[in-house]
């Protein structure tokens, strides 16, 4: 070819050189090389923009997390009296009112645990294994242990968020959330 | 590779005879099987049986392009305006209505605008596009300037156009009568009445039409 690529083959219609048409033209040319084209400038901008804005979102996670670790939690609310469920049994709630669905399982006489029933992998609900000790995610095959919440097997990236609980007077209260990353 | 810059289409109109050989090779094309990129027109149905393969023009401001909201049309280096690029392109029809010689074509199962690409595949590499490759008249003829003019020499190529108040170079050259025409006039020929559309073949007329005054 006796041209450079990046040389101009279309007229615009009015018939002005290239550097007297409107910017949008630049943005949109016609000839395809030029679509193609990325300055090393342009390059630069996007990866620069690219990353600062990742950089920001990162450090909005870290102050979000921060605020939210300083705020008071929903309180403790009645969930369930001891007596309405057997051992193995599993219970779904809301706490606070209005949230996702939570799973209240009892694993023992004395032994109450309760968590999140969406999977920490693609939020699917979770079916309870209390028998064998296990939730399981039937999606993707993810398997949590029922004691701690801690991932088994399958994809899931973290454990399923616990809520603690409280026994006063045969009834079970729910009083936080405990979000773990591992 | 590029389309060498010397070549390029040179349409005869006169010379066509609505044989339909550059539809059917272009539909059998493996590019777009089943569909043709060309056109063939006729000029006034009913005054003649002359028809006009029409292939894209190639414009040097294509206004097909001009006219695309979605930046889907393209133009190579080396001049030939391309298809719609399939993910960009909306189906809005722009294209199809502003184009002054009504080349692009919307496949509307495809959702695409489809048009002449000068058989992009083929030229790049230095093949003949389809239907210049079967035009058993030459009223589609691939090659260059000289090799026209000398096959050609009561004729001239010709490649401005004028749409109003639009004047239009393009690539594909059209073949015209020597003569002192450099601008294609479209819309004054429109108005114009020609005498070129009238068969006037004495001894064919005299043949078959027996005037009979006794009758």
């Amino acid at each position: 070819m006796d041209t450079p690529d990046r040389d101009q083959v279309t007229v615009p219609p009015d018939g002005r050189a290239p550097q007297d048409q409107p910017k949008w033209r630049k943005d949109f040319p016609i000839d395809w090389p030029q679509d193609e084209y990325v300055s090393r400038r342009d390059l630069i901008k996007f990866i620069g923009l690219t990353s600062a804005s990742f950089v920001t979102g990162q450090f909005a996670l870290v102050v979000k997390s921060l605020f939210d670790r300083g705020a008071a939690g929903p309180g403790a609310q009645a969930i369930a009296s001891v007596d309405e469920l057997a051992v193995g049994e599993t219970k779904l709630f809301e706490y606070p009112a209005g949230s996702t669905p939570r799973m209240l399982a009892r694993l023992g006489e004395e032994h109450f645990v309760a968590y999140d029933q969406q999977c920490t992998h693609l939020l699917c609900p979770v079916i309870p294994k209390v028998v064998d000790g296990k939730f399981h995610c039937p999606c993707h095959n993810g398997w949590f242990d029922a004691a701690t919440g801690n991932v088994l097997a399958g994809p899931p990236p973290r454990p399923l968020p616990r809520v603690t609980l409280e026994t006063r007077d045969g009834v079970v209260y729910a009083t936080g959330i405990e979000r773990r990353t591992s | 590779m590029a389309v060498p810059r010397d070549q390029t289409f040179f349409i005869d109109p006169a010379r066509c005879i609505g044989c339909q050989a550059c539809v059917q090779a272009c539909t059998e094309c493996s590019t777009h099987k089943g569909q043709s990129m060309i056109h063939l027109e006729y000029i006034d149905r009913q005054q003649s049986p002359q028809t006009v393969p029409v292939v894209c023009m190639h414009c040097d401001s294509p206004t097909c392009a001009e006219v695309c909201p979605a930046d889907a049309i393209k133009r190579t280096a080396d001049g030939v305006v391309q298809t719609a690029r399939k993910p960009r392109c909306i189906s809005c029809n722009n294209c199809v209505l502003a184009c002054p010689f009504g080349v692009p074509k919307m496949d509307s199962r495809a959702n695409l605008m489809m048009k002449c690409d000068m058989c992009y595949d083929r030229t790049s590499e230095g093949l003949k596009p389809w239907c210049a490759s079967v035009c058993p008249s030459q009223a589609l003829f691939w090659g260059t300037r000289e090799e026209i003019e000398k096959l050609r020499p009561a004729s001239t190529p010709a490649n401005t156009f004028q749409f109003g108040n639009q004047t239009i170079h393009t690539k594909v050259q059209m073949m015209v009568p020597k003569g002192p025409i450099n601008l294609l006039d479209m819309v004054a020929s429109l108005n114009h009445t020609s005498v070129s559309h009238e068969v006037t073949d004495d001894i064919l007329m005299s043949n078959l039409f027996q005037p009979d005054a006794t009758f």
